[in-house]
């Protein structure tokens, strides 16, 4: 019984206790770069949730093989293929995605939100706490992503995943869309975070 | 002229942080002093410079002509993470009142995304050449020091300030980002 607690715990944490972005503010490029919408911030969140459960499962099991002198290098091969295979997927089967993450696609490779994890996790635990902390910690990213990415979509263009709901002729505030909007509108979320889990707690 | 827009655009048009995204890290992670803005600003710039020209020439005649395109990923990560050790260890040997300024920060610079982002972006500019990818390169890190120098002065000022108690921290630095980023893209309709 003791054992589920905890892997529950472990699950938990990602999404709220230690949320990769309002709490550790790891990853923060891909977060305001490719959140101008609720669909984009979605892909990006489940591409980069995949690698890291790949890399976390991969780490977990090699982790006695490689010296520990040269486990950082390994890791980030071990990452960077996962993020090739990534890409050539993406590219191949939702081109219309790929264009718009461009660039945000590759630089899944240097998002410490992964390293951080097979450093400081999946380097340390078997492969199932791994896996579980790897789904937790997507899970909360991929969260934090859609929720920004709404956020801004809802404010930016009157649409949610791409629906309009205003007409056509409507003002938006087109300034959430545009950069600073990716800036304020993560400033405005991360207080709301802060104040509904200080509550809970 | 196309080096005039190159460097306008890089500096204040397409700024690498506040309107790229890209070195995000550093730029909210060491911006509470200016002094320290000041060695990060000179590691990247450095950094930046001898990346680009390696990685350039690598995929230009290495990668491309043997076809092997789908590897540029996992080989320039791999070269900046070389480079960065080697840089670490030649500066520490040749002068160490450089290495003192810059060495901190050093690491920090492998998991910069700005270095391997400028990297990817210089293949694709237009007329490619290797010195117009370094132009591009050095334009791109006095961009990056730009916003980081100015955006740690105002963090400098925003200690003294009195801050609502749910917006100190990251969110009001996330909000002066927001409004620094407002303010350069005022320089939209430069080039």
């Amino acid at each position: 019984m003791a054992k589920t607690i905890h892997q529950k715990q472990n699950f938990l944490k990602g999404i709220i206790k230690e949320n990769p972005i309002f709490v550790m503010l790891l990853g923060m490029c891909p977060t305001l770069g490719v959140t101008s919408s609720a669909f984009n911030g979605l892909g990006m969140g489940v591409a980069t949730a995949f690698v890291l459960l790949m890399s976390n499962i991969v780490v977990s099991l090699v982790k006695n093989l490689i010296p520990s002198k040269v486990r950082i290098p390994a890791f980030i091969i071990i990452i960077a293929s996962f993020v090739t295979i990534v890409e050539m997927i993406l590219e191949a089967f939702v081109p219309f995605l790929y264009e718009q993450l461009g660039i945000f696609i590759p630089l899944i490779v240097v998002n410490c939100i992964i390293l951080g994890r097979a450093e400081a996790f999946a380097s340390k635990n078997n492969v199932l706490s791994s896996v579980i902390d790897a789904l937790g910690m997507g899970l909360g990213f991929t969260m934090a992503l859609t929720a920004l990415g709404s956020f801004r979509e809802i404010l930016g263009n009157g649409s949610l995943f791409g629906l309009s709901f205003v007409p056509d002729d409507a003002n938006t505030f087109i300034l959430f869309i545009l950069p600073p909007g990716a800036f304020i509108a993560l400033a405005y979320l991360t207080v709301i975070f802060n104040k509904l889990t200080t509550k809970t707690s | 002229m196309d080096y005039v827009i190159i460097l306008i655009a890089a500096v204040f048009v397409n700024n690498i942080v506040l309107s790229q995204f890209l070195g995000i890290c550093p730029f909210l992670g060491v911006s509470n002093k200016v002094s320290t803005s000041f060695g990060m600003s000179g590691a990247v710039l450095f950094v930046m410079t001898i990346s680009t020209t390696v990685t350039y020439l690598l995929h230009q005649y290495v990668l491309v002509p043997s076809g092997l395109n789908y590897l540029r990923t996992i080989t320039f990560i791999l070269v900046i993470a070389a480079l960065v050790q080697m840089v670490e260890i030649i500066l520490k040997k040749v002068s160490p009142p450089l290495y003192q300024a810059l060495g901190v920060f050093l690491p920090l610079i492998t998991t910069n995304c700005a270095v391997l982002g400028v990297a990817i972006l210089a293949l694709g500019l237009d007329n490619g050449s290797l010195v117009k990818a370094v132009f591009f390169a050095i334009s791109n890190s006095l961009g990056f020091s730009l916003a980081l120098i100015v955006f740690a002065s105002i963090r400098e000022q925003l200690e003294l300030a009195n801050i609502p108690e749910g917006m100190k921290g990251v969110p009001i630095n996330l909000l002066v980002a927001g409004l620094l980023s407002l303010a350069f893209l005022g320089f939209t309709a430069l080039v």
